[in-house]
């Protein structure tokens, strides 16, 4: 059965229903992290969407959410410059918003 | 005409919802100071369609 | 150019999507085609030699692949190496012209996992379509189409190749992909392949890529395999995608036997890399081929240099220029500020390069040209 390859159409990217800064993230089950110079190719099997991180910090702290309570305890534990966090913020919610993040309490889809 | 996308070069805008965490006057003029480092983390992640690269049919 | 762009252009450690024909058999025997297909190499790959090179695809997290061919659904071990590709964790889709997609076929294909299927059509209708596909195969292509949703296969892909005949149905196209809840895919045709004969009559006309330009920016959602990047230069908008050429950088061709060349739009000995059964593979032959080092190396801007809209064409299609017997460094044939135009006049037809692999059969369809 084929899946929607999604418009890439920012006004059809649904937000995430969760309070985003309150929920434990995670790297969904069906995102597939390919390590590159820039940072990191990402791809969801399931949605067919392709994501390229652009900064091994962001990679690295994708990967840490899963073990912290909100992304904030997650930035603070990487050590995260404060200047830095809006845009690692916003980076979290398009990753979410594309369904490439789900809380770690989701059910698997 | 319908309605045109607008976006950057090759790159769809990440979702821009307000950020949720606050600065102080401190961390403002840190983020004045760091501009060029913000402005490459404004594309910190990037869409491409898995079709959108030349070179296969 | 964005900082992204500019480090794709220095290739990846493996490819992001790929083409693969995984046969040259055919049973359509399409004008334009662009790797000649018809007959069946007896060198092809092995059921055997095929499930290594996906091993390779896996280990090289390869996500997705393009299967075709000539037509792929022609080789019996199809949906064997469909799914061992889809298990293996690679992603694929398959370009059809749909003659074998018959009602029990589309019912195993709705089962399957992490595959997407392209039908190929090049008109809106059968006259126009089968003018350079064959005649019936508008039909056949159709009859796939009902297949496919009967079965509750859900959204395909109809793909197009844009031809100065066809550019005038766009809107129809559209319409038949929401007919079907399909996704439309327009693409460039290149003179490649048996496209080098009749790419003189069929290429869009200067005014209508103008048109072209402004569709598919009225249609953000249309796919194109961003083959139009060389519009770009037409406006201030960029059309979607990466706008480059992914040759040997992010993509690249294995063709049935083996070879790997830099696009499946360049099957010609100058742009051949190498082949999966030589020692390391398919993995050597993307990281250490002397080809694809080359072609990420940064490229001049040579006669272009001077044009202010390089950045947003990129000097065009390598293939494009390749098969015109226009030089690398220099304007698109189609360029849209007709720089191509003029160095195209001044090339003589013995200077176009053949095909060095053409596996077409005697007899062709032509486009009603004596020539063959």
């Amino acid at each position: 059965m084929s899946t929607t390859n999604p418009a890439v159409d920012t006004t059809e990217i649904a937000q995430p229903t969760e309070p985003f800064s309150a929920t434990a993230w995670r790297l969904h089950p069906r995102v597939a992290l390919r390590p590159e110079p820039f940072g990191a190719l990402a791809y969801h099997y399931d949605n067919r969407r392709l994501n390229f991180l652009r900064s091994p910090d962001l990679v690295a702290l994708v990967k840490s959410l899963q073990d912290h309570p909100n992304p904030a305890a997650a930035f603070d534990a990487a050590g995260l410059e404060a200047h830095r966090w809006p845009a690692f913020e916003q980076a979290l919610r398009a990753l979410a918003a594309s369904d490439f993040l789900q809380p770690m309490d989701a059910a698997h889809r | 005409m319908a309605t045109l996308v607008l976006g950057s070069e090759s790159a769809i805008p990440s979702c821009l919802m307000e950020p949720t965490t606050t600065l102080d006057n401190e961390q403002a003029t840190e983020l004045v100071d760091q501009a060029e480092d913000f402005v490459e983390e404004e594309l910190l992640v990037e869409e491409i369609s898995i079709d959108g690269m030349c070179g296969v049919y | 150019m964005t900082a992204l762009t500019e480090q794709l252009k220095g290739g990846l450690d493996a490819p992001i999507c790929l083409t693969w024909e995984i046969t040259y058999a055919c049973n359509l025997a399409c004008v334009h085609c662009l790797s000649s297909s018809g007959r069946r190499d007896p060198r092809e790959l092995d059921t055997a030699e095929a499930k290594a090179v996906i091993d390779q695809l896996r280990e090289m997290q390869v996500f997705y692949v393009n299967i075709g061919g000539g037509e792929p659904m022609i080789r019996p071990d199809f949906f064997e190496l469909v799914d061992y590709a889809t298990s293996s964790g690679v992603g694929v889709k398959f370009s059809t012209n749909g003659s074998r997609i018959t009602p029990e076929r589309a019912i195993d294909l709705a089962a399957m996992d992490y595959l997407d299927i392209q039908i190929s059509i090049d008109g809106a209708d059968a006259t126009t379509n089968d003018r350079v596909r064959g005649q019936g195969s508008f039909q056949t292509a159709i009859d796939a189409m009902d297949a496919l949703r009967d079965a509750n296969f859900g959204p395909f892909k109809i793909s197009v190749v844009i031809t100065r005949d066809n550019i005038t149905q766009l809107d129809e196209f559209q319409a038949l992909a929401d007919q079907y809840g399909a996704e439309l895919r327009l693409t460039r045709l290149r003179p490649s392949g048996r496209g080098v004969d009749s790419w003189h009559e069929l290429h869009p006309l200067p005014e209508q890529q103008i048109d072209l330009y402004h569709w598919l920016l009225a249609h953000p959602n249309t796919l194109t395999g961003d083959s139009f990047f060389h519009l770009n230069a037409l406006g201030d908008e960029n059309l979607p995608g990466l706008n480059l050429c992914g040759a040997g950088r992010v993509v690249c061709l294995i063709d049935p036997v083996g070879d790997v060349y830099a696009c499946p739009f360049v099957l010609h000995d100058d742009f051949l890399a190498g082949n999966v059964r030589d020692a390391g593979g398919f993995a050597r032959v993307w990281q250490a081929s002397d080809l694809f080092t080359e072609l990420r190396e940064p490229q001049s801007a040579g006669a272009c240099a001077s044009c202010g809209q390089f950045d947003a064409c990129q000097g065009g299609c390598m293939a494009a220029k390749f098969f015109t017997g226009m030089p690398l460094d220099g304007p698109d044939p189609e360029c849209v500020s007709g720089h191509g135009e003029l160095a195209l006049a001044g090339v003589g037809i013995e200077a176009r390069p053949e095909s060095t692999s053409n596996h077409s059969k005697p007899v062709t369809v032509t486009l009603g040209s004596t020539r063959r």
